[in-house]
């Protein structure tokens, strides 16, 4: 045999190598991106699969509530506060009815609190089960989702029972309710108490210990305390972190002192923990409206301000000082006191902050909302550096970023 | 638990006369401090430790057009979690000289809160790392939050204001 020559010619020398060239891709995650849930734009740097830096743009459903408000009289303002976190809307009308009550001075009594603060818990059960479920879709569970959308559907009848409307509530009137607690809400309401406990246990059993579902969210966008601190966080953010802040505990407000509950806090500020307070959270806020249904007590379910407080529309066709104030409330001839508030409720994402300034008018001189997500969202960028685009998600779900109220 | 009194009165050994016009609208502790002092007593309330006002709630602006030397007010909203007492400070502004020190060497949190009150009054937070718009688009040529411009249109005929009370 002859030789064989073996060595290739056709492979080129080292030096003819193109240099391979190191650079970052730019990711668009979103405008508009199902896994974001909402509109808001990242644009991610990344290497390969993980992420180098990230700058958010938001602002894709501003609406200038703020400006708007400066028209607006004080009661036309809760269909705004409606349109923030549409998720938990009554906490924001009523956060909202409870700001201007304290400036005018306008004592709201126990009845009418006590159905406040139910529905208050009713709405952020409806928060927090789509934060989590989503967050379970995220990571490939699809089920528990669709489960969980049906007890949703349950406290929506209860919101139509009790305002009439369902996810633009615009719930409850200054000075109190706008109709007491019919026979039906309660019959749903305590049908709910029973219901929903099964559900949520099959939803904590098919994630709370499911490998996957740890192995996806541990150690996923972890946050430390003291940052979230200084970034602002608040609400069950913060309390996955470890910091046990809770409006309804340190400023009490709608005889919240009179309900027994915990505050479940995290310990390492991740996904997963912050599933696992939210999900804590459901179980209290559950026995706080159980306490509340439980402990209803009987009189009247609005303040006894009839220069604020919308009268029922019978006795505006029957009284004469009904119709008057009926027709002085709606074309706006009432005045506030000048004065300046800061008032804060529990949102479902946090503290949700109402600053107030009237100059005696009948609209605000100017109102400023404190919204959470836009506060702590800005902190997503250093909790998703040198994680993988799949984990980013999952740390975006679970911080439960809600566009209207980003944007306000 | 700290009492309002106490905290204003430990500012004001502290600060003297640079911090003024002490107010307790609904329970809530308000002053106003120069914006040469704000950073230093913001941090001063957030280290000492009979304070602790480690969190900063919010940061937004306020327009007084008729208020001349001071018709922007920046006002501060902070909440000392340890003593549970929230404090709200003030720094008035003239529209001549529209410029504050930036917070955002003591709280993250200040940047996006600072760049939303420049991005609606046009206050300029000095030393701020990204002072650009962040709700409205960029190319927005004023600021839409300030008392000259009107909500509505005014050149509009079909809507008499004085008939609702406006």
């Amino acid at each position: 045999m002859a030789d064989i020559e073996l060595l290739p010619h056709n492979v080129p020398s080292q030096s003819e190598l193109p240099e391979l060239v190191e650079e970052l891709t730019t990711l668009n995650l979103g405008p508009t991106h199902p896994a974001t849930h909402g509109i808001f734009q990242n644009i991610l740097k990344m290497d390969g699969e993980k992420i180098v830096s990230g700058e958010q743009t938001i602002g894709y459903i501003h609406r200038a509530f703020e400006k708007i408000a400066e028209r607006r009289p004080f009661y036309q303002i809760t269909t705004l506060t409606d349109r923030m976190n549409y998720c938990s809307s009554p906490i924001n009308n009523l956060g909202w009815h409870m700001t201007v009550e304290k400036l005018l001075g306008v004592e709201v009594p126990k009845r009418a609190q006590y159905i406040r603060v139910l529905m208050m818990e009713l709405a952020r059960i409806t928060d927090h089960i789509i934060c989590n479920s989503i967050l379970g879709v995220d990571t490939g569970a699809f089920t528990g989702f669709l489960y969980v959308m049906q007890k949703r559907e349950e406290v929506y009848e209860i919101y139509e029972e009790v305002c009439g409307a369902r996810l633009t509530t615009n719930m409850g009137r200054l000075g109190g309710m706008e109709r007491d607690l019919s026979s039906t809400a309660i019959r749903k309401i305590k049908e709910f108490i029973k219901s929903f406990p099964p559900v949520l246990r099959e939803l904590e059993k098919l994630l709370n210990r499911n490998r996957i579902f740890m192995d996806r969210t541990i150690n996923v966008g972890p946050i430390s305390a003291e940052r979230a601190l200084s970034y602002g966080f608040t609400g069950p953010n913060l309390r996955a972190a470890g910091v046990d802040y809770d409006v309804r505990v340190m400023n009490p407000y709608s005889s919240y002192q009179d309900f027994e509950f915990d505050v479940p806090i995290g310990q390492n500020g991740d996904t997963y923990d912050r599933y696992m307070v939210r999900n804590e959270e459901m179980w209290q806020s559950l026995r706080i409206v159980e306490q509340a249904i439980n402990n209803l007590p009987e009189g009247p379910y609005y303040a006894d301000a009839p220069e604020y407080y919308l009268p029922p529309k019978n006795e505006v066709y029957r009284n004469m000082e009904a119709l008057i104030y009926h027709f002085k409330i709606v074309m706006g001839e009432i005045d506030a006191p000048a004065g300046e508030v800061y008032h804060a409720v529990e949102g479902g994402n946090g503290e949700l902050g109402f600053y107030l300034i009237s100059d005696g008018g009948r609209a605000p001189y100017r109102l400023h909302f404190r919204r959470p997500s836009f506060i702590y969202y800005q902190a997503y960028p250093e909790m998703c550096k040198g994680s993988s685009l799949s984990d980013a998600i999952l740390t975006m779900s679970s911080l439960n970023v809600i566009a209207g109220e980003l944007d306000a | 638990m700290l009492t309002n009194q106490e905290v204003a009165e430990g500012l004001l050994e502290k600060f003297g006369d640079q911090v003024f016009d002490f107010e307790e609208p609904y329970g809530l502790l308000t002053l106003s401090t120069t914006r040469e002092e704000i950073i230093p007593l913001m941090e001063f309330l957030r280290d000492h430790k009979n304070y602790q006002v480690i969190f900063l709630t919010d940061i937004t602006g306020v327009q007084y057009p008729d208020n001349t030397g001071k018709e922007y007010v920046v006002v501060y909203h902070m909440h000392s979690f340890v003593h549970n007492f929230r404090i709200r400070i003030k720094v008035a502004l003239s529209a001549a000289d529209i410029h504050i020190p930036t917070a955002t060497g003591l709280f993250a949190s200040a940047n996006w809160m600072e760049r939303e009150t420049y991005d609606f009054f046009g206050i300029l937070f000095d030393g701020h790392p990204n002072l650009k718009r962040i709700l409205n688009i960029e190319e927005m040529d004023y600021f839409p939050m300030r008392k000259e411009y009107p909500l509505e249109d005014a050149t509009r005929e079909d809507k008499i204001d004085a008939l609702f009370g406006r």
